[in-house]
C-alpha cells in the first residue's frame, strides 16, 4: 500500500499543484499539491499519484558512501569473509 | 543507485548484520511494521539469509487493507448493493477482501451502480465531476503515507461544492499500534524497521516514545534491499551500544521533520479517533475521522453507516494473530491450503502487501 516510486519530475503545470513525472521513459499525469516548489529535474517519491517527497542529492550520496566503505571494509584481510 | 541492490554490497551487509549478531544475545527479532518492507525483504530472499545471519524478521500491522475490520468492507458492500446510481470507489485490494457478506468484487451492485477500482484518490473525484447524476463514495483506507492525498479530497471535494462525493475514511495512523504490540508483551521484539514512507510523511518524531519508554531501537528503512540491511545495522549497533534511539537510515527521501505540507492538509480535514484494528482490537487515538467541518463529505455520517459492532473474522482466519506478530502465516492452517491468493480466506492473503500473501508468493524462498 505504502509503495512509492522514485521518479523525475518533467512538467509542471502553471498553478505548480500538477505535472508530469518520467516513469520509465512515459510521461505519468502526477498531483504536487502535497509537495509545493517542485522544480523540473528534482526527483520525487510518488505514491498513489501524489509526489509526497523530494529525493535529496547530498542523502543518497552520503549512503552511497557508507554502502562504499562497508563493501571495501569486507574486502580487507581478517574480516570474516562474505557469504554465501 | 546501484549499489543499493549490488551482490558485493548485499553480502558485505550481511556479514556486518553476521559479526554484530554474534557479539549480542539472540534471539534477535526485528519487526518490520511496513507491509512494502515485508514483500522487499521476502523478494530478494533477505529473510532466510538474515536469519543465518542470526536476525529473525517479523511482519507486523503495516498493511491498510489487512488491518481495516470487516464493518468497513461490509458498510461499503450494503451501500452499493443497496442504493441505486451509485459508484463504490477504492483500491484494487479492497475489493477482494472476504467478510461474512462476501466482496466487494463478487457484490451485485443496485440498479445503474457500480464498483470502480481507482489508483489516485483523485480518480474518485473525478468520478463525481463526470457523474453528477450518481452518489460517489471513495472507501479510502491508507496509513499516513496515503492520507494525506485522501484528505485532499475532502477539501478539494468542499471547494468545488460536490454535493455527490463522499469518504468512507478507513484511514489509520502507525505509531499507536506500536505501542499496542509493545505493551501487549505477546511477542518480544529487539527492533523495529520503520516504515519509509509514512516516515516521509510524519518525520522521526513520533516513533521517539519506543526508544524513550520502551529502551527499544528502531530505524526508519528505505526499500531497496540494501536500505533494509542499513537499518537492521544500525538497529544492532544500538542494541551493541546500549542506546536505543530512532536512527533515519532512508535520508534520502525521510526529512526528520516529515512532509509539513501534507501534514497541514491532514491537520486541516481529519481529527484522530479511536478506532478498531484487525487483530489487535480497540486502540486509542489510531484512527482518523473527518472533522465535523466536512461532515458532509463524510460517508459514515452522510449514509449513516454503522462501524461499531466489534469485527469478528472469518472461521480459521489467523490474519489477526499474524498482523501482531504472534505466529507467522506458516502456522496458520488454512495456509496454502485452504486459503490462497486465488481462494483467500482473509485480507493477510488479499493484500499485495498482506504476510500471507508474501509468504506465499516467495515460498520457495523463504521456506526452501
Amino acid at each position: 500500500m505504502c509503495l512509492g516510486i522514485p521518479v523525475k519530475v518533467v512538467e509542471i503545470d502553471s498553478a505548480g499543484e500538477t505535472g508530469k513525472v518520467d516513469y520509465l521513459g512515459t510521461k505519468v499525469p502526477t498531483s504536487f499539491a502535497l509537495l509545493p516548489s517542485l522544480e523540473v529535474g528534482d526527483w520525487v517519491i510518488v505514491h498513489a499519484g501524489f509526489a509526497i517527497s523530494r529525493l535529496d542529492e547530498a542523502e543518497a550520496r552520503e549512503t552511497l558512501e557508507l554502502l562504499r566503505e562497508i563493501v571495501e571494509k569486507s574486502e580487507e584481510p581478517g574480516e570474516p569473509a562474505g557469504f554465501p | 543507485m546501484d549499489l543499493l541492490t549490488h551482490k558485493k554490497a548485499i553480502a558485505a551487509l550481511l556479514a556486518k548484520v553476521e559479526t554484530l549478531a554474534r557479539g549480542l544475545p539472540s534471539p534477535l527479532r526485528v519487526m518490520e511494521v511496513c507491509g512494502t518492507h515485508t514483500m522487499t525483504v521476502h523478494r530478494h530472499g533477505l529473510k532466510p539469509l538474515l536469519r543465518k545471519a542470526g536476525v529473525e524478521m517479523i511482519s507486523g500491522p503495516g498493511c491498510p487493507v489487512c488491518i481495516t475490520p470487516d464493518e468497513f468492507h461490509e458498510a461499503a458492500i450494503s451501500l452499493v448493493t443497496g442504493r441505486d446510481d451509485f459508484v463504490l470507489a477504492t483500491f484494487g485490494d479492497m475489493t477482494r477482501v472476504p467478510t461474512r457478506r462476501g466482496s466487494l468484487q463478487a457484490a451485485v451492485p443496485a440498479s445503474r451502480s457500480s464498483v470502480r477500482v481507482v489508483y489516485s484518490p483523485e480518480e474518485s473525484l473525478s468520478l463525481a465531476r463526470r457523474g453528477a447524476d450518481k452518489e460517489v463514495v471513495f472507501f479510502g483506507t491508507g496509513f499516513e503515507t496515503t492520507i494525506p492525498s485522501i484528505a485532499l479530497m475532502a477539501r478539494k471535494a468542499r471547494q468545488a461544492g460536490l454535493g455527490n462525493y463522499s469518504i468512507l475514511a478507513a484511514l489509520w495512523t502507525i505509531p499507536p499500534p506500536l505501542r499496542a504490540v509493545l505493551e501487549s508483551g505477546e511477542v518480544r521484539l529487539s527492533g523495529f524497521l520503520y516504515p519509509g514512507h509514512v516516515s516521509a510523511i510524519i518525520g522521526t518524531a513520533p516513533y521517539e516514545f519506543v526508544a524513550r519508554e520502551f529502551g527499544l531501537p528502531g530505524a526508519i528503512g528505505g526499500f531497496e534491499p540494501a536500505d533494509i540491511l542499513l537499518g537492521i545495522v544500525s538497529i544492532l549497533e544500538q542494541i551493541r551500544d546500549g542506546e536505543p534511539k530512532v536512527a533515519n537510515a532512508y535520508g534520502r527521501v525521510v526529512r526528520p521533520e516529515g512532509n509539513p505540507a501534507a501534514r497541514a492538509v491532514m491537520d486541516e480535514v481529519l481529527e484522530p479517533a479511536d478506532a478498531h484494528w484487525r487483530g489487535l482490537g480497540m486502540i486509542p487515538g489510531s484512527g482518523l475521522r473527518l472533522k465535523p467541518e466536512f461532515a458532509d463529505f463524510d460517508a459514515v455520517r452522510k449514509y449513516g453507516l454503522d462501524l461499531a459492532s466489534a469485527g469478528k473474522d472469518l472461521p480459521g482466519c489467523r490474519c489477526g494473530e499474524i498482523l501482531r506478530g504472534v505466529i507467522a502465516p506458516p502456522d496458520c492452517q488454512l495456509f496454502g491450503r485452504a486459503c490462497a491468493p486465488d481462494f483467500p480466506r482473509g485480507p493477510c492473503m488479499v493484500s499485495f502487501e498482506g504476510a500471507c500473501f508474501v509468504h506465499f508468493k516467495y515460498r520457495d524462498v523463504t521456506h526452501g
